[in-house]
């Protein structure tokens, strides 16, 4: 059997109001190391409220979430901070590159963060994360000067940066065109072929997700297949 | 390594709107340089002010007052004691002013470690006599090095040379008023009367200014040797011994000690002259309430200019979150912001504040009441540069705190999510 890289179990998310939503109903699967999966569903099937608890940053939730078989339950804002950091790599669908920044920097920061590497050494991995998605050439650039596409590419090899187990992505390709779409959902598929990359993806793109290893399908919070 | 990485962040969020950031230091600049131009100047005004007075007062004052002997006969008598006394219209008993034993007095002060100094004097009531008529006024035969050493006798002898009234026999300083009412010039002679009678001829050597008309009206100088001699009395007749110490603060304490000590009255600086006390701190205090409004005005720049940029910034603190930054770690950034504000500014603020300081201090300032005063006086005591910087980074920080709490309070999920 392959390691878990996550196992969220039974988890229920009510979001509070003038009437109580019940957004997530006793969610529970795991993602072994290795695979691609996406998390499908229409909008509001709380596809991304549960990527956004897998990913730690939303801590409001009832039931137990296990990151490489380390539970998260009971962590405070800093260690949660430090999982993110370590463990765990993030594409939106925005970019969300620090424009102060040259395109290198923003991917070598959470590198820094981490302090795992030094800073030469790390430099040298970004451009080879970079190298990766063929980017390498704009490293100096500032992320303003990039194109959509590239820049959800630096986004992609800023999520790599510290060997994250997991890859996770909200709809990474949403706001693409369909041509830089189709790049960097290939640069997914080259993750997880040649670098056995773990990732977890949610999209709406039914097509996209047809070429992932597993599919979770969602509707109104509860998972339809296991 | 990790502060480095904070600190290169909150560097190129600064940088990212330099302009508003250069408008936050300027602001903080600013305030500490009228801060401290402002305390500089109130603080050299009042240092000349106390000057007038302070300076030339005796820190102990030591003589004998003409005054009702505190413990009457019927209070001594063993057969009234227990008794209370009703004793009505007790006048002075026939004290003589001068001091008694004042060499082993003076010997004996002089070798205290407390003591800068002291100088003996003598006063005494006299007459100018200036034609047909007589003028009230006082001689005061001082030691003139003493004098000048403790005092800054030269400083207010604006004509003639002060010295002159030790090398030159019977030779007197005329205040400028009297000078002026009597028609006397340098190197005339006048006359004058003393209490008993005896007229001498005295050399008028120079003119001094004290700032005070009134007191330039009524006095005079002479030396020490000219006043006993003009008084008929011997070489140990001393009225007043006028002591200078190294800590003014100890003033009421040693001359309650030397009271007792000396059997003689004395009075300490703090009694005489405390409405000038009451003045210098009211005016420093006004002045320190104004630079510190000037820093909180200031501070409320920063507290601003931050919460904008927070604003601006929170897709970069949502991500900076998202991968691992702590709540600590942003919170951080902006504090460091705040500071390098505070600190940019801060040291900008003392050297324009040094040289707005030097600028009042050319400009000029003549007054016929303050001879020794050419231009307005500035006070550069390095105490208003530190409280002035200490206060500008801790208002800083302050003004950079709320801000940053509530970056690091950002929820990631909620700006992410909302786009």
């Amino acid at each position: 059997m392959a390691d878990k890289v996550i196992q969220a179990i039974k988890i229920n998310k009510h979001f509070d109001g003038a009437q109580q939503q019940h957004v997530l109903k006793d969610v529970s699967f795991s993602v072994d190391k290795g695979d691609f999966t996406s998390i499908v569903g229409k909008s509001g099937c709380g596809k991304s409220t549960l990527l956004y608890i897998l990913s730690t940053m939303d801590t409001d939730y009832e039931g137990d979430l296990l990151i490489d078989n380390d539970p998260m339950r009971l962590k405070n804002e800093a260690e949660l901070a430090r999982v993110r950091n370590e463990k765990i790599g993030f594409v939106f669908q925005f970019h969300y590159l620090l424009n102060e920044f040259s395109v290198l920097r923003n991917v070598m920061i959470p590198g820094l963060k981490l302090g795992k590497y030094a800073e030469k050494e790390l430099e040298h991995r970004a451009m080879e994360k970079l190298k990766i998605f063929g980017i390498d050439d704009q490293a100096l650039k500032m992320p303003n000067q990039l194109s959509g596409g590239q820049k959800q590419r630096v986004a992609i090899a800023r999520a790599l940066i510290n060997d994250p187990i997991i890859i996770m992505g909200d709809e990474p390709t949403g706001n693409l065109d369909k041509k830089n779409g189709e790049i960097v959902f290939e640069l997914f598929q080259k993750l997880a072929r040649e670098f056995q990359q773990t990732l977890l993806i949610v999209t709406h793109d039914m097509e996209f997700a047809k070429a992932t290893d597993h599919v979770i399908e969602m509707e109104d919070g509860r998972i339809l297949n296991t | 390594m990790k502060y480095k990485l904070l600190a290169r962040i909150a560097l190129a969020l600064s940088m990212a709107r330099w302009r508003q950031t250069m408008v936050a230091a300027v602001g903080v600049a600013f305030s500490i340089t009228m801060f401290i131009t402002l305390l500089g100047f109130m603080n050299g005004l009042n240092d000349m002010l106390d000057g007038l007075i302070l300076n030339r007062t005796p820190h102990i004052k030591l003589y004998n007052e003409l005054k009702p002997s505190p413990a009457q006969p019927v209070q001594l008598a063993a057969g009234y004691k227990g008794y209370y006394h009703f004793i009505r219209s007790v006048k002075p008993y026939g004290r003589r002013l001068e001091i008694y034993n004042v060499d082993p007095i003076m010997n004996s002060i002089e070798k205290d470690d407390r003591v800068l100094g002291l100088a003996p004097k003598i006063s005494a009531q006299v007459f100018y006599n200036v034609g047909a008529i007589d003028v009230t006024g006082v001689i005061n035969g001082v030691d003139v090095e003493a004098e000048n050493k403790l005092f800054f006798f030269s400083t207010y002898v604006t004509a003639g040379n002060y010295i002159d009234l030790k090398n030159i026999p019977n030779s007197i300083i005329l205040g400028k008023s009297a000078a002026d009412k009597m028609l006397a010039k340098i190197g005339d002679v006048v006359q004058v009367t003393t209490a008993r009678g005896d007229r001498q001829q005295l050399k008028v050597v120079g003119y001094f200014q004290s700032g005070i008309a009134d007191v330039d009206k009524i006095n005079s100088y002479t030396s020490i040797s000219t006043a006993q001699k003009l008084l008929g009395e011997p070489r140990t007749y001393i009225t007043d011994i006028q002591v200078k110490l190294k800590d003014m603060s100890l003033a009421p304490a040693m001359a309650k000690e030397y009271r007792a000590r000396y059997e003689v009255d004395a009075e300490d600086i703090q009694t005489a002259n405390a409405q000038f006390e009451t003045g210098s701190s009211v005016r420093s205090i006004i002045s320190y309430a104004v630079g510190i409004t000037l820093l909180i005005v200031a501070g409320f720049g920063i507290y601003n200019i931050l919460n904008m940029m927070i604003y601006e910034k929170m897709d970069s603190i949502a991500i900076l979150k998202a991968t691992g930054f702590s709540g600590r770690d942003v919170k951080r950034i902006f504090i460091m912001i705040a500071i390098s504000i505070g600190v940019i500014g801060v040291s900008f603020g003392l050297v324009f504040g040094f040289l707005a300081s030097s600028f009042i201090d050319q400009i000029p300032f003549e007054t016929a009441a303050l001879p020794s005063i050419n231009t307005y006086p500035v006070n550069y005591n390095i105490k208003f540069y530190i409280i002035g910087a200490a206060f500008g980074i801790f208002t800083t920080y302050l003004a950079g705190y709320l801000p940053s709490r509530k970056a690091s309070k950002v929820d990631p999920v909620v700006i992410i999510r909302g786009k």
